[in-house]
């Protein structure tokens, strides 16, 4: 492997600890393409061919993974445990969280507790996984795609 | 019976990068550094706290061939190598410093928990790197 492919690596590792520090704000896969010093559409193809899926299945698993952080640790609704963690419509929240974690928020509130492990190790181990072709399929930000997911 | 963690290493691309960024940057001191032969034991340690040393260990000959040597520059660039989580007496004071040596790849700001108060870092290379301040009432009785 050469140089070239350790610091395109090390850039979009940089914007996908972008996407981590910062999933709550309306993020624009350009903006966070930037990061890396990348077009949007080289960011795309790299983040995939680095991390085995899309930017955009990453930052909407991050924010799954911290609405369910939210519902286990705090009493905050549902509705602004959404709003917290960067969805813009309470729709497309529930149906992508069902989605993924294949349970409504409020249910999957009732049968968790909070967690012991420091964050960090939340935030690696509890993102939910996907099967490899979905993280590969979704390739924007936008609730277009989202709302085109099964 | 074990009593101390004496060393651990951890993976970067480049030992002289890595020294100045963590005695420079973090704030670590040098500790060990000995050639012997081509190779180089080169060491850094939490000051004040020399009971513990932290090998940065290069991929490459005579410990790696080529090809395993690329595949680790490959996980430590893609951050997939695990990382050293340090305690700090004042994560929020020690934020402001790093922000001020130029530290810029923060994965993580000040947050506080219920273990304590806790930000991340990343190394030059993509190793990842926690700072904790723990509570200071222990929770472990609790697990």
């Amino acid at each position: 492997m050469t140089r070239e492919v350790e610091d395109l690596n090390r850039r979009v590792l940089r914007a996908r600890d972008a996407m981590d520090r910062a999933y709550f704000e309306p993020l624009d896969v350009r903006a966070v393409a930037s990061v890396a010093h990348l077009s949007r559409a080289h960011f795309i193809r790299s983040f995939r061919a680095v991390f085995g899926e899309t930017p955009h299945r990453y930052l909407q698993r991050r924010r799954v993974e911290r609405s369910m952080f939210l519902l286990r640790e705090t009493d905050r609704s549902v509705t602004d445990i959404c709003f917290d963690v960067g969805f813009t419509s309470s729709g497309t929240f529930s149906r992508t969280f069902r989605e993924i974690v294949g349970e409504t928020p409020s249910d999957y509130r009732v049968g968790h507790e909070p967690m012991l492990p420091p964050t960090c190790l939340q935030m690696a181990a509890m993102r939910p996984v996907v099967a490899a072709g979905v993280a590969m399929r979704s390739s924007t930000f936008g609730i277009a795609a989202a709302a085109a997911a099964p | 019976m074990i009593t101390k963690l004496n060393a651990t290493s951890i993976m970067v691309l480049d030992k002289d990068e890595a020294l100045d960024f963590y005695v420079n940057k973090v704030g670590l001191e040098k500790g060990q550094d000995i050639k012997q032969g081509s190779y180089r034991w080169l060491t850094v340690r939490v000051p004040d706290d020399p009971g513990t040393e932290i090998s940065l260990e290069e991929p490459g000959p005579p410990v790696h061939d080529e090809a395993t040597a690329a595949q680790l520059r490959e996980l430590i660039t893609k951050g997939a190598l695990g990382g050293l989580v340090f305690q700090s007496d004042d994560v929020r004071g020690l934020y402001e410093t790093l922000k001020a040596r130029g530290v810029t790849d923060f994965t993580q700001e000040p947050a506080d928990r219920f273990y304590g108060t806790d930000m991340g870092i990343r190394d030059p290379f993509g190793n990842a790197i926690r700072i904790l301040q723990p509570k200071k009432v222990a929770h472990a009785a609790k697990a």
